[in-house]
């Protein structure tokens, strides 16, 4: 077998993170929009997810140890990039920029945000409405959740739309025109549903 | 003389291979149809900046002539092209020549194109027929494939896609576009398709497929139009299924 690690590894990268770190992202952000419907609602839902069984494997085997590889691995690539949209504009190598730029971000918004809510809940916070709605009443801190969150959906977007190009799901120029708008759409839906999520708390 | 039209050029030269680069000025008189190589072989027959100093005739590769060996590439004003198909009239002035940045320069405009060669070679782009017998006809190949595959063999090795690649880059050893797609051009042959395994599994190593980031510079800027992008999608699906008969096992060959 003259596979190598290298071929498994970006495959595995390109994998997780649609399965389960982008399914995991949905989830998070449609029970996030509870509260929309009042700190009362809010509460009900993160309970029941903070309740869930078998929360602790939950965790570790869907959320932490895929995000973890997915962010060690993606900043090794966009590390080997050599960016030139200053000589090559077009539109998919601005989306490949792009990509490294909001994994980055990402990253380092993911690395506060898990550090505001989940590690102050293992050191004995509660984490409810009250909490968030603390966060978010700095107004830089209302901003950098702003970009925060954009740049996660817009990261998460365009990696589906790369992840069907690199498992050869989309491989015409005609399928690939129709994946553009169809991650397109689900940018904007996302961003809606964040951005309203976001607001609920202000 | 002097009433003559002239062509002004900036081109970036470098002495030797490790030697720091430095532009020079040059001017050319103009004769109606030229291109940037006979403006190149003009300063070659009179080596004589702008500034009236003698200097050493640049140095560039070239053979064809015609835009099908893709020895001639180089940096004309900002994109990377060939210089044969460069035509003087169309180019705004002063026309910037530089070597392309991807490749290890060997002298002013000479680039040293062999890691494509030797990816050629890693990749086994090409058919094998020869036996220690007679190996007779192979299958005949549809007009429809033929037409289609014809595209992808207009590959010259020019280096431009590589070039253009914000992936191929001193700090990876990914192949490039033009070395994959090949791989799915002999894949396709109906003889060639009999080593498609070995293609595949060559293209899953590292500096292989996967290092494709798909910002698809090179299906923009390729000079031969060859559906670079595509190619890569379908090896992407072809490996896809190869990494599933490697690790399970296959009751194909």
């Amino acid at each position: 077998m003259a596979t190598s690690k290298e071929f498994f590894y970006r495959r595995l990268h390109s994998l997780l993170g649609v399965i389960p770190v982008g399914v995991f992202l949905i989830q998070h952000l449609v029970v996030n929009h509870f509260a929309t419907r009042g700190p009362e609602a809010f509460n009900q839902a993160s309970h029941f997810m903070e309740n869930l069984p078998f929360r602790y494997a939950l965790e570790v085997f869907i959320i932490f140890l895929p995000i973890l590889f997915h962010a060690i691995y993606g900043l090794y690539i966009a590390f080997t990039a050599k960016n030139n949209v200053s000589r090559y504009g077009y539109f998919r190598n601005w989306m490949f920029t792009l990509q490294r730029v909001s994994g980055v971000v990402t990253l380092v918004f993911i690395a506060w945000h898990v550090w505001e809510t989940r590690i102050q809940a293992f050191l004995g916070a509660e984490v409810n409405y009250d909490m968030m709605a603390n966060i978010l009443d700095h107004p830089a801190m209302l901003a950098f959740y702003i970009v925060g969150v954009l740049s996660t959906v817009f990261h998460f977007a365009n990696g589906l739309w790369t992840f069907g190009v690199s498992w050869g799901l989309t491989v015409t120029p005609r399928s690939q025109r129709i994946s553009t708008y169809v991650t397109l759409g689900i940018f904007i839906a996302l961003s809606l549903i964040s951005i309203r999520t976001i607001f609920a708390f202000v | 003389m002097s009433e003559h039209k002239m062509i002004s050029f900036i081109i970036t030269r470098q002495d030797t291979a490790d030697s720091t680069p430095y532009d020079e000025e040059f001017e050319v008189p103009y004769r109606p149809n030229m291109n940037v190589i006979s403006a190149l072989m003009e300063i070659r027959r009179n080596p004589v900046n702008k500034k009236g100093e003698k200097t050493t005739p640049i140095a560039w590769d070239m053979n064809c002539l015609e835009e099908v060996c893709g020895a001639c590439s180089m940096y004309i004003n900002g994109k990377p092209r060939q210089s044969c198909t460069a035509l003087v009239d169309k180019l705004e002035q002063p026309i910037r020549l530089a070597p392309m940045s991807t490749f290890p320069v060997v002298r002013d405009l000479q680039v040293n194109r062999s890691r494509m060669f030797d990816s050629l070679k890693r990749v086994k782009a090409w058919v094998p027929i020869d036996g220690t017998y007679d190996l007779g006809p192979g299958p005949r190949m549809p007009e429809r494939k033929r037409q289609w595959a014809y595209e992808l063999s207009k590959c010259m090795t020019c280096g431009v896609c590589l070039e253009a690649c914000p992936n191929v880059n001193s700090k990876s050893d990914f192949i490039g576009p033009a070395p994959l797609s090949q791989v799915r051009l002999f894949n396709a042959h109906p003889t060639g398709a009999m080593h498609k395994t070995e293609r595949l599994d060559a293209i899953m190593g590292d500096g292989g497929l996967t290092n494709c980031g798909n910002s698809q510079n090179c299906v923009q800027s390729c000079p031969k139009g060859i559906p670079l992008t595509t190619s890569i999608a379908a090896l992407n699906r072809d490996t896809t299924f190869q990494a599933f008969r490697n690790f399970f096992g296959s009751d194909q060959a």
